[in-house]
């Protein structure tokens, strides 16, 4: 297996991190109006993620800032190339992180009350864009000789890219509703259950029409495994639910992000890009990466750093491990 | 050609503007993670409540401030792609590397360990939450040191070859790109420049206080227990930050000195633009004010030390410092096109570096002064001496104060200069990168061939103008909030955990009652 194979596998992996844990953290956003009745309830969800909204968001990071080491032209053409949906992603970032912060920090009903309608807004349009942008990667943009896009905003707004979109928004909100069945009390969590059930059918529904067009688009034998998978965790993730296994039920609910995540990167290899001007000038594993050398000092930085970070990551959810209910709350800040 | 229509010239106002604007944010979050995590192990060694308190108060004034500096951040993190693809293509070889570990080593870290220190107060021992803030500060500082070398490598290649089929920069070195001494000098000025940066926003807020406490006495406002808490909680930082002030100054200077003999060597021309000047000389005199006319290639007016700029480039009051005409003439015969294309923009790069030094060397003197007019016993006649709960007396000698005006003056220059690193760190930055121009990467890449070719104008103008009108708003509310918290200053009826928390406590699962315990408010939440 050649290094850059081997980067592209841990590029899916870091993609597959952000979207397993910002992924129930736009969930939970996205649930602060679905679910939460009041302004009690809507902390207790916000709070689910609060000691670890932060340290998932920095996969995104490390993913770019990976992608960009490893394979420079495919972070060069993306990021040019999704100018504008990208820009509404950082604006949300900035807005929905900053929101987070800085809800509680005044004792006033209107601050609170606009800060929360940011949270819910910024974490319902990257978790749509997320899927649009990684659709239209697996589907092909018009990419030139010079390995840059020349499409324009239309042409990302195709119906399987929006798909992709309902795909990932539906996903993530079932999944951040299994984590706050999982992470709180009370009756937050028996409508988040109930309200999972819902979402599951309406993900899986979305997700199965996606992954087999994806499968039909652009699949092999290895996608279609995948595909299985993904339905399969979803279905099982479904029964789980409903049986109240909530821990096991998030578990799979993970998984399918997962099988999601890695059916979109087998259905694209050797790709990173395909180009729909002509295929030869798509960006490939071996066109579009670094030198060996510096896959090397890649490797080895990511083969001590992942699991180190996963292990504090991990203890980190054990230290916040107590569920949270209403009762948990504490008054507002008065200054 | 239309200068406010070459491809460049949007995507580095963008740039500028969310690089500027982030920086003000990336030197207090390095130092007041810091200075927080001093408080707590204060606190922690000695269980004095006033520790916990400033602990407490930093640490909030701390948050306000880093949440503003990760969000800005990430927009760093996509802006090389997004605005600089052809740079992103030739470069991201060598500069990728840097930018992975730092989010790889160096942002996980701060990520990960703020949460816990945030909301960790009731669920870990004092110790491995005072660990946390700990561990936040070095992240901050990895993160720094990853992209300054990174930075480093613009000012001064190394470590690299060129790929003679794909043209492209290609890593030979990490260890040259970690390690050169551009870097290492770079990171050592930018770290104490942010060291006093926070430095002087805690002597800012801690003078607020103490003089407010000061005037109130004075109008005979009787002294409640609580006021002595604050006094006490603020007299501790306003020490802590003069001390800072002062090592972190002296430090600055020493490393500024440093980083600029390494510029007069690796790029000529920045130095010279630092100075205006024009034309080498042997000695070169330091200009303390020049007006330069940039197309007749000499200044129309200025005022200069002899010798000086000989002494900052090469030790020594006599050598030749080359100038920019010579320079320009230089880089044109070794990279083609006109002298004119290789000089920057003067009146920048000159005002940036007499601003810089100016604005951060008056926090170094204000610290200077305040460490000795507010010391507690040494030179100090026994009856001037103040306790630990009073605001310091202004002593000029051991028996002599200063007058009711001084006073004033001194605690307001306190408050009023508490900004001030914040300017001379933005004059900084927009010096050394104005001062590399037309290189984005000195001598292998002009910034004009860097830009995205598919990105149009139009593009650039919705993300300069959504950055600009969303990092206003964000301003505003930032500050608002800041002032209000550092104003309300350290809350001092606020008590630490009774009992040193167990991280096997409670974990109150599917049942959650079956200990008190379990159903207590959270000591934090949002």
């Amino acid at each position: 297996m050649h290094l850059h194979d081997v980067w592209f596998v841990l590029i899916a992996v870091l993609w597959t991190g952000y979207f397993f844990l910002e992924g129930f953290d736009f969930g939970i956003g996205v649930l602060t109006k679905l679910l939460a009745r009041d302004e009690k309830e809507r902390r207790v969800l916000i709070n689910t993620i609060g000691p670890v909204w932060d340290g998932n968001e920095v996969w995104l990071l490390t993913a770019a800032g990976a992608t960009f080491a490893a394979f420079p032209d495919w972070y060069a053409t993306l990021f040019s190339g999704f100018y504008l949906p990208l820009l509404i992603i950082l604006v949300c970032l900035i807005v929905r992180g900053v929101a987070f912060e800085y809800r509680a920090k005044r004792d006033d009903a209107r601050w609170k009350r606009n800060w929360e309608h940011a949270i819910f807004y910024t974490s319902l349009l990257p978790a749509f864009l997320w899927g649009v942008a990684f659709a239209n990667i697996v589907r092909g943009v018009p990419i030139n000789a010079q390995k840059d896009f020349t499409g324009t905003l239309p042409d990302l707004l195709n119906p399987y890219a929006l798909l992709g979109g309902v795909v990932t928004l539906t996903l993530f909100t079932f999944h951040g509703a299994v984590f706050a069945a999982l992470k709180t009390l009370g009756e937050v969590r028996t409508r988040a259950r109930a309200m999972a059930g819902v979402l599951g059918l309406v993900a899986g529904a979305a997700a199965l029409a996606f992954l087999v067009w994806t499968q039909a688009h652009s699949g092999n034998g290895r996608s279609l495994v995948a595909l299985i998978v993904a339905v399969a965790a979803l279905a099982v993730a479904l029964v789980l639910n409903r049986r109240g296994r909530e821990g096991w039920a998030f578990a799979l609910s993970g998984v399918t992000i997962a099988a999601v995540v890695a059916m979109l990167f087998l259905a694209l290899f050797p790709n990173v890009m395909p180009s729909t001007t002509n295929p030869a000038w798509s960006l490939t594993v071996s066109n579009a990466s670094s030198s060996p050398y510096t896959l090397k000092i890649m490797t080895w930085l990511a083969g001590i750093m992942t699991p180190l970070v996963l292990a504090y990551q991990g203890w980190t959810y054990w230290v916040f491990r107590k569920r949270i209910g209403t009762h948990h709350i504490p008054d507002p800040i008065t200054h | 050609m239309d200068l406010a229509l070459a491809p460049e010239t949007l995507a580095r106002w963008q740039f500028g503007i969310t690089t500027v604007y982030h920086f003000l944010f990336v030197p207090l979050t390095i130092s007041l993670s810091a200075i927080t995590a001093g408080f707590e192990t204060a606190y922690v060694r000695t269980g004095k409540l006033k520790y916990f308190h400033a602990t407490k108060f930093w640490g909030k004034l701390f948050l306000i401030n880093i949440a503003m500096g990760v969000v800005t951040g990430i927009v760093q993190e996509f802006q090389f792609g997004m605005n600089w693809s052809d740079y992103s293509r030739f470069v991201g070889d060598v500069f990728g590397a840097p930018l992975a570990m730092e989010a790889l080593i160096a942002f996980f870290f701060e990520s990960t360990f703020i949460g816990l220190w945030i909301f960790g107060w009731d669920k870990l021992p004092k110790k491995l939450h005072c660990a946390c803030i700990w561990i936040v500060s070095v992240g901050t500082l990895l993160s720094a040191y990853f992209i300054l070398a990174a930075n480093s490598w613009m000012q001064h290649p190394n470590g690299y070859q060129i790929n003679p089929h794909t043209g492209r920069a290609e890593l030979t070195s990490i260890w040259t790109v970690l390690t050169q001494n551009t870097a290492l000098v770079q990171a050592f000025h930018t770290l104490t420049a942010s060291f006093l940066t926070g430095a002087a926003f805690v002597v800012g807020i801690a003078s607020f206080h103490l003089w407010k406490a000061k005037r109130q006495q004075t109008a005979g406002e009787t002294v409640t227990e609580k006021d002595r808490k604050r006094i006490g909680a603020m007299r501790s930082s306003l020490r802590t930050g003069l001390v800072l002030a002062v090592i972190a100054g002296l430090g600055t200077a020493v490393s500024g000195d440093s980083l600029g003999k390494v510029m007069f060597e690796q790029q000529p021309m920045k130095m010279a633009a630092a100075e205006a000047l024009w034309d080498t000389q042997a000695p070169a005199p330091f200009s303390v004010f020049a007006v330069g006319d940039v197309n007749k290639g000499h200044n129309t007016v200025e005022l200069s030390v002899p010798g000086i700029l000989s002494f900052l480039a090469h030790s020594n009051f006599h050598e030749a410092v080359p100038g920019i005409n010579d320079v320009a003439k230089q880089e044109a015969a070794r990279y083609g096109g006109k002298p004119d294309d290789y000089i920057p923009n003067i009146f920048v790069t000159f005002w940036g570096f007499r601003l810089m030094i100016g604005f951060g060397m008056t926090s170094f003197v204000a610290g200077l002064v305040g460490l000795w007019t507010t010391r507690r016993k040494r030179w100090l006649a026994p009856e001037f001496r103040t306790g630990d709960e009073e605001v310091p007396r202004l002593m000029l000698t051991p028996k002599r104060e200063m007058s009711t005006l001084f006073t004033k003056w001194s605690w307001r220059i306190g408050i009023l200069t508490m900004g001030f690193p914040l300017i001379a760190n933005s004059f900084g930055w927009i010096f050394t990168e104005m001062g590399r121009q037309p290189w984005v990467v000195y001598g292998l890449m002009k910034t004009r061939n860097a830009v995205s070719p598919g990105v149009s104008h139009t593009d650039v103008i919705i993300s300069m103008s959504v950055f600009t009108v969303l990092y206003a708003i964000l301003a505003v509310i930032e500050v608002r909030l800041m002032v209000r918290y550092a104003k309300a200053g350290p809350a001092t009826d606020e008590r630490p955990p009774a009992r040193d928390p167990r991280l096997r406590g409670p974990s109150g699962g599917a049942g959650g009652g079956e200990d008190a315990e379990s159903d207590k408010p959270l000591a934090f939440a949002y």
